[in-house]
């Protein structure tokens, strides 16, 4: 008979969803910084989106990696 | 004012959030089979996952757009909502009520009302609980459409119509246990897409002492960075209340009120896996709670600073000629996010509309299900029965709320019946709860004729003040009062009509008999066990660290 599947916890769910978002703000940072007419914000000359978009990918990974192989019971 | 101009990483932020939480809605169907699963998320929550759902089922973007709107308007008052006004309230709820609601295996708070008292007070408290619910998810629903479509320019119908059958997709599929996924989604998409503007905020003006100055200088006689100091005299802070307002009104009934009683937020608390973790559950919320002030109340204060620069080029919007205070946050963010994390902000934004109406929604068809359906119209209905009749309270309860919406859009004003709302319902029950759990002689008449009364009165000052039939400086004891002060000082007398009058008649009534109220009534529940427990999993020390930390917040800012 097949195992019944385990739910994974929210944690989990959490590192996928920062994860997927920091690497598109990091992306969309990385070519901010190669062309900055692109963006002309206050303070933009700090790239906000390239060192938090990294932040949330380090978040992420680490909720991700945290609880790779947890479930609830 | 130009919309703000989304680039293609924005949409994918969006289009990701969207795709994220209906795939957790199916992923988590398939652990959703029973009603106990659907209405309390199987009870196998852990305290932090628990807690974090308390807290954000609270933290909806409503309340982040108004409280950084209404620390511009008020000043540094507002962080009384965040800790005088949340943290005692929510401690009291971790160590003294919630062994009486979680032992009881009660599945909503009208249940107890049921337990404790009889039918009519349940129904009475889930009827008004209903559509108290109905209508705050309507009007959150009406502000969420009318922020995209002031600030991106989106369609009001399209964007409206979209998050609701997304909400009703996802919390239909799976009910609370998907509810409190998104709202833990939420919680870290706020931190992570809105935190930042508070340190661009900083970085911009020099330093947290630097925006506070900044303030003072700009208002000399009348404070906006304190919290006490000037509570003395009405006329000395932007509020415009004095300390017993915010002391009685706030810090007691509305606070105890709210996170004591109120079925949105105690829910999440009962889906935790035993007595422990439901304890532990506001406690840890407690903490997160007060660190909301560094994200609202710092940012209110960045645009009152940057708002009187004229170097900046910042202002509010103005509608009708009227300052829109609420337009702080939306314009901070795009005054400093670039493309991508603008598509962060807007997602944090929308998580923040559609998970607080995911709560409302989860929190609505639980009441109606067992204290409206089941205790009046289909008393024997199954179990299955029940499941199916939740599923269509969402489905039903979403369109009510879309009706609603449109009914905001067509009567704007009643926007303004938000706050008012909650001292019609919460602030009574508090009342109620409060002396059916430690007062055994209380009677089940006097409880429903006194929380009749309270609501009734409460109702009744509102519509006093409001068409000018009485002078509202009756109700707040000061000629000078804004309208916060009035829904502080409504909410204690209503609090204190029910009081006095559930106790006034208890004498006169029959009383349940005491073996009825095991369980129920202090004194006539064993008190929690700990044996066995080490002392730092138990939840005392936590209250006693976060009543340290709230206490030297307050001292702080004085």
């Amino acid at each position: 008979m097949e195992q019944e599947k385990k739910m994974k916890p929210i944690w989990y769910f959490v590192g996928i969803m920062l994860s997927a978002m920091g690497v598109v703000i990091l992306v969309s940072g990385i070519v901010n910084y190669a062309d900055p007419q692109v963006s002309t914000t206050v303070l933009s000359e700090l790239h906000p989106a390239l060192w938090w978009g990294g932040i949330m990918i380090v978040a992420g990974l680490i909720f991700l990696l945290a609880n790779r192989k947890a479930s609830v019971d | 004012m130009q919309s703000i101009q989304l680039a293609f990483s924005d949409w994918l932020i969006i289009a990701l959030y969207f795709g994220f939480v209906l795939g957790i809605g199916v992923y988590l169907k398939r652990f959703t089979k029973n009603e106990n699963d659907f209405f309390l998320a199987g009870r196998k929550n852990s305290s932090w996952v628990a807690g974090l759902a308390f807290l954000s089922a609270n933290l909806g973007a409503l309340e982040l757009l108004g409280m950084t709107g209404n620390t511009f308007k008020y000043g540094m008052y507002v962080a009384h909502f965040y800790w005088i006004g949340a943290i005692p309230a929510m401690i009291f709820l971790g160590l003294y009520m919630m062994p009486f609601y979680y032992s009881s295996k009660i599945k909503s708070v009208p249940g107890y009302l049921k337990l404790r008292f009889d039918e009519k007070t349940r129904v009475l408290n889930g009827i008004a609980f209903a559509v108290m619910t109905l209508l705050v998810s309507g009007i959150n629903l009406y502000a969420m459409a009318l922020v995209l479509h002031t600030f991106l320019g989106w369609d009001w119908n399209v964007s409206m119509w979209i998050s609701a059958a997304t909400v009703a997709a996802y919390v239909t599929l799976s009910g609370l246990l998907s509810a409190i996924f998104t709202e833990i989604i939420q919680f870290f998409l706020i931190w992570f897409g809105l935190f930042l503007v508070s340190i661009l905020g900083i970085i911009e003006i020099g330093s947290v002492n630097e925006i506070f100055q900044r303030v003072n200088e700009l208002y000399k006689t009348v404070s906006y960075t304190t919290l006490w100091s000037s509570s003395g005299d009405p006329s000395l802070n932007g509020m415009m209340i004095t300390w017993g307002g915010i002391v009685l009104g706030l810090g007691f009934v509305l606070s105890f009120g709210y996170w004591t009683t109120d079925f949105l937020v105690v829910q999440r608390a009962f889906s935790a896996k035993d007595l422990r973790a439901a304890r532990m559950t506001p406690i840890l919320a407690s903490f997160f709670k007060m660190a909301v002030p560094f994200i609202v109340i710092l940012t209110g204060l960045i645009a009152i600073v940057l708002a009187n620069d004229t170097k900046s080029g910042f202002s509010l919007m103005q509608d009708g000629g009227q300052v829109n205070y609420d337009s702080a946050l939306p314009l901070l963010i795009a005054r400093y996010y670039p493309p991508g994390l603008v598509g962060l902000g807007v997602t944090a934004l929308l998580a923040g509309f559609m998970a607080g109406q995911a709560g409302n929604i989860s929190a609505f068809n639980t009441v109606w299900t067992y204290d409206i359906y089941q205790s009046v119209l289909n008393k024997k209905a199954s179990e299955e029965h029940l499941l199916w009749m939740g599923r269509m309270a969402t489905i039903v309860g979403i369109l009510l709320s879309v009706g609603t919406a449109y009914w905001a859009k067509s009567f704007p004003s009643i926007m303004d019946y938000m706050q008012a709302i909650f001292s019609w319902v919460n602030a009574p029950l508090f009342a109620t709860m409060l002396l059916g759990m430690f007062v055994r002689w209380i009677t089940p008449n006097a409880a429903f004729w006194g929380l009749l009364a309270g609501m009734g009165s409460s109702f009744t000052l509102f519509l006093a003040v409001k068409f000018n039939w009485i002078d509202g400086a009756i109700i707040t004891m000061s000629s000078v009062a804004s309208d916060q002060a009035a829904n502080f000082w409504r909410a204690w007398w209503a609090w204190l009509i029910c009081f006095v009058v559930t106790i006034a008649l208890s004498p006169f009534t029959k009383r349940k008999p005491d073996e009825e109220l095991v369980g129920l009534v202090k004194g006539l529940t064993p008190a929690v066990s700990s044996q066995g427990i080490a002392w730092y999993r138990k939840p005392e020390p936590y209250a006693v660290i976060s009543i340290v930390v709230l206490i030297i917040l307050n001292i702080y800012f004085w």
